[in-house]
């Protein structure tokens, strides 16, 4: 994994930011989270149909999972109100859990697959849930020192470039 | 109107009654008062599912699409309002642009004109809650009327009880301990009780009525679903049975709040390495709501990259489900059902400058053709002690601040100065 870690960092260093793909969400199922998996043109040239799709199937699945309503959530909901809620003091509910899942998945996915084609995916979570963001890095040769320098005075706005 | 109703039952009926009839009563009557007062703060201070607004680069890859898809013909300050259309169970749904949140809303959603916010499956604005009643906090609320009502019928039983007693034992009632001049006390509380009886039972009937059918109170009141509108129409959303409807509502999973997480582009700040990451951290999210600078976007970017190659500790989930003080707005103007404020049109959907806020220091809107540049009031929930220090609190302030298009020095001044304001 060290490495991995060190194909991303070697990416801040070198790459620069092109272009945003933005995938929607689906609302054909009706207000459950599931996204588009219509693959976006701009990625054409830069990661198999196929892993993308699989990718935002798997995403799906997980939302799904927690969205589920079924014999488990109405225990937990159950429990949950006649503890008066308290209950989630000591432990997270069903949906924070396969959030977690996805977060680590998507870490994963970034790690093993999309990072090495200078891509990066964002967890919807991060994005109000309406979006999953891909960024799109071109190589680019210079500064990478830039970039540190910069960051510590973006508080002050103007961003070197 | 609750509390002066509780005080004067416990103190002019309750003893009476404990002493002729059983103490136990004010016994229950007291857990039910907790329990509606805990239902209804955890109704007020809960997220009802708010979405958070678009980020500015969703926002521009939106507009985009939508151009194209106008073919950018129709020039001029209002393009007319952009909607979508999705196939949903067999129904068509229109989906429609806030112009205010930079998002399509989801089936279900509405913007609160007095939140300010897009919420998810909205339901009402309730005043006398000081909340928009939404997704997440719908069981909350229905439990709140629901008991409220339970509450407000078991004084009335006891405080006629008390009367019909009283009428029946006058001789008797003299020799007792209590004063005469409590009694007229009862007259008034059982009529105001009377008159909160019916209205309130009335609407945990209508809410009951809303939770079978899987509606919500807005789109009853549009008649969305009725059969009056066309033979074809029907609910979508409904699972079929009011079992499943119910449950579904009630017991369902309870999704997480999306705002806090807006405020957090990175972990906290302790987990990455080195204090000036922590000032660049702070420094970046800044400059994610200042921004539109294509450097920026890549300092930001280049965060969420070290963000993915560090461990996320997806810190304090367990607190996202407890509430954010939302500043509500306690105008009593009548009961919650009446109130339907979640439908502005889109054209119309510059709210924030209409509505009374807090922070009457807002920038006017600029409308120009590239993008808006409007700042919104600071009706934004912050994220109270997810964060060791008072500042990052203008993290989640800035996210709310869109400001799109360019950076001018003005520009960036003016949201210092906004973030400033809010952490007042």
């Amino acid at each position: 994994t060290t490495l991995q870690v060190h194909s991303l960092q070697e990416l801040r260093r070198s790459a620069s930011l092109a272009t945003k793909v933005f995938v929607q969400r689906d609302y054909s199922d009706g207000t459950t989270c599931q996204f588009q998996t219509k693959f976006p043109p701009e990625l054409e040239s830069r990661i198999e149909r196929q892993l993308f799709e699989e990718t935002v199937k798997t995403l799906n699945g997980f939302y799904a999972e927690a969205e589920k309503i079924g014999g488990s959530s109405y225990l937990e909901g159950c429990l949950a109100c006649a503890t008066a809620y308290f209950i989630f003091l000591c432990m997270e509910t069903h949906y924070e859990k396969v959030l977690k899942k996805i977060s680590k998945y998507i870490q994963e996915q970034n790690e093993k697959i999309y990072a090495p084609r200078g891509l990066l995916l964002t967890d919807p979570l991060e994005r109000g849930m309406r979006v999953i963001e891909i960024s799109i890095y071109e190589d680019r040769c210079s500064s990478g020192s830039s970039s540190s320098g910069s960051s510590s005075s973006s508080s002050g706005g103007g961003g070197a470039g | 109107v609750l509390l002066i109703m509780f005080d004067l039952f416990s103190f002019s009926s309750c003893p009476y009654l404990s002493e002729k009839i059983t103490p136990a009563i004010p016994a229950i009557g007291g857990i039910l008062f907790f329990f509606v007062m805990g239902t209804l703060l955890r109704t007020s201070f809960s997220d009802p599912g708010v979405l958070p607004r678009a980020t500015p680069d969703e926002a521009a890859d939106l507009e985009r699409q939508i151009d194209i898809a106008n073919g950018s013909s129709s020039g001029g300050y209002r393009p007319p309002p952009r909607t979508k259309e999705v196939i949903i169970n067999g129904q068509t749904v229109k989906l429609k642009y806030c112009f205010t949140c930079k998002i399509f809303r989801p089936p279900r959603a509405s913007h609160c004109s007095l939140c300010d916010n897009c919420v998810e499956r909205f339901d009402h604005h309730c005043p006398w809650v000081g909340n928009c009643v939404g997704k997440r906090n719908y069981r909350f609320f229905y439990m709140f009327i629901l008991s409220l009502s339970f509450l407000t019928v078991f004084i009335f039983a006891f405080v006629i009880t008390h009367v019909i007693l009283r009428s029946q034992q006058t001789g008797f009632l003299n020799a007792l301990k209590d004063s005469p001049a409590r009694y007229p006390f009862t007259e008034r509380n059982s009529v105001v009780c009377f008159f909160s009886v019916w209205s309130i039972v009335g609407l945990s009937g209508f809410h009951t009525y809303l939770i079978s059918s899987n509606q919500t109170t807005n789109e009853d009141i549009k008649g969305s679903w009725s059969n009056k509108r066309g033979k074809e129409n029907y609910n979508p959303y409904s699972y079929g049975n009011i079992f499943s409807n119910c449950c579904a509502a009630l017991c369902g999973p309870l999704s997480p709040s999306l705002i806090d997480r807006r405020g957090f582009i990175q972990p906290d700040t302790p987990q990455l390495a080195g204090p000036s990451n922590g000032i660049t951290m702070y420094g970046a999210t800044q400059s994610q709501s200042n921004m539109c600078d294509q450097d920026q976007c890549i300092q930001s970017t280049k965060f969420v990259l070290q963000a993915a190659a560090t461990p996320l500790l997806q810190s304090e989930p367990s607190i996202t489900s407890e509430e954010l003080p939302l500043p509500g707005k306690t105008t009593i103007s009548g009961p919650c059902a009446t109130l339907t404020l979640g439908q502005p049109t889109p054209p119309s959907s510059m709210p924030n400058l209409t509505s009374d806020t807090g922070l009457t220091d807002m920038i006017p809107l600029k409308e120009e053709h590239e993008g808006h540049q409007f700042l919104t009031p600071e009706e934004a929930p912050s994220p109270p002690g997810m964060l060791p220090s008072g500042s990052p609190i203008t993290h989640s302030h800035t996210m709310h601040v869109l400001s799109l298009a360019s950076q001018d020095s003005l520009h960036e001044d003016s949201v210092r100065g906004l973030v400033k304001l809010s952490s007042v």
